[in-house]
């Protein structure tokens, strides 16, 4: 079937004019994006250091407002007096640049995967995915669909679990101690695991996503 | 109800009435006089709020059946009218030009069944799928789970149960 290009006039190469005249050749996608993969990076040497450093990161988990099924219903009494996730020192971001936990919450559609990819890569270190639901681990009761995924884990690292359909925001808050304390323990390593697999990663994504028009890596 | 069916059954050849409930009632007319009667019904009978438009397969026959639904806003009754059109290289005139929001839903069907509405705006654009480069999902001769098997790391091992013979099994194992 025909499709056409939307975003094509954004990336592709252009001559701008510049105020003076002058006339400046653009190339949008190695000029705005790093084309570089991304690196691991190792834990700091000193262990007293590293283990102060996790207790901080493991207390400020703040989250990307980006809800992709729905289980995006179940953060907002999360985030409300009833549960009241900010007494945990979990927030919401609005920026995949101010937030270092992403929650894939519930069915994941290819078209919305593009989309959360691109908010992953963008997020800085350390970085971690949550995965709520049982969609995102087997596909639940979407398995067999023809436009859902069925494992997350094939497209993003996932540090944490959320078992149910759907679970109730009492599991989520179990979920956050669970990240927590991976994180205290120095577990919280899926970042530099996604840098190690990248090319796997890529191959897995790239299989479904039949129109890249992203750069490989969107930071 | 009757009245208007009647009246619309002397300008236009009804082929079929069907009742659902007291509010809701649907027709079936041959394609080429569809578009002129959901005109008419929308212009002369008050039929002016546009519901929805929808697609069925019936892989059967070899066709496919839309359905324009209408609401009588005043009378707070519904009128579908449906038509039959050809499966094997589909095609329907667009009727964009009634309701504006009808071309959102051709785009759908141009999508999901692969039908084609020539000068509908915006037509081919995607919608939902993005690269898509199968048959059409919708239409029943799409395998989704061998398409999903092939496509996306489907978990091994996995059983599903069918919910009417499983719960009757736990729940009422003697009846």
């Amino acid at each position: 079937m025909e499709n056409k290009d939307f975003i094509k006039p954004y990336y592709e190469s252009k001559i701008v004019e510049s105020p003076d005249g002058e006339e400046i050749k653009v190339n949008p996608l190695e000029d705005y994006f790093c084309g570089e993969a991304p690196k691991s990076h190792a834990p700091n040497s000193n262990k007293l250091w590293e283990s102060f450093l996790n207790w901080a990161r493991a207390e400020s988990l703040w989250v990307l407002g980006f809800g992709t099924g729905c289980g995006s219903m179940e953060i907002l009494p999360l985030m409300t007096p009833r549960f009241d996730a900010y007494r945990f020192g979990v927030q919401m971001r609005p920026t995949p640049r101010q937030s270092n936990v992403i929650i894939i919450s519930g069915y994941l559609s290819v078209k919305t995967l593009k989309r959360a990819i691109r908010s992953y890569e963008q997020m800085q270190n350390p970085k971690y995915v949550m995965a709520l639901g049982s969609c995102t681990i087997n596909g639940g009761m979407y398995y067999d669909s023809y436009n859902t995924i069925n494992r997350l884990d094939h497209y993003m690292p996932v540090d944490v679990y959320i078992t149910g359909c759907m679970p109730r925001p009492e599991a989520l808050l179990a979920g956050f101690e669970e990240m927590k304390r991976l994180i205290k323990a120095g577990k919280g390593e899926k970042a530099n695991e996604y840098a190690e697999n990248f090319e796997w990663y890529k191959a897995n994504q790239k299989k479904i996503i039949k129109d890249w028009n992203m750069p490989d890596y969107n930071w | 109800m009757q009245e208007i069916i009647e009246r619309i059954s002397k300008v236009f050849s009804v082929e079929e009435v069907v009742q659902q409930n007291n509010h809701q009632w649907f027709i079936t007319v041959p394609k080429k006089q569809a578009l002129e009667s959901v005109t008419y019904l929308r212009d002369r009978e008050g039929f002016v709020h546009f519901v929805l438009l929808s697609c069925a397969d019936w892989i059967e026959s070899g066709k496919f059946q839309l359905t324009y639904l209408l609401n009588h806003p005043v009378k707070k009754i519904d009128l579908g009218i449906r038509v039959f059109i050809d499966r094997e290289n589909a095609e329907m005139e667009s009727a964009h030009y009634l309701w504006e929001q009808i071309a959102t839903y051709q785009r759908e069907l141009y999508e999901m069944f692969g039908i084609n509405f020539p000068n509908s705006p915006r037509l081919t654009d995607p919608l939902l799928l993005e690269g898509w480069d199968n048959i059409p999902p919708m239409r029943r001769d799409f395998d989704t789970l061998k398409y999903v098997e092939k496509t996306y790391f489907p978990t091994p091992g996995r059983k599903s149960n069918d919910p009417g013979t499983y719960m009757k099994e736990k729940l009422y194992p003697n009846e």
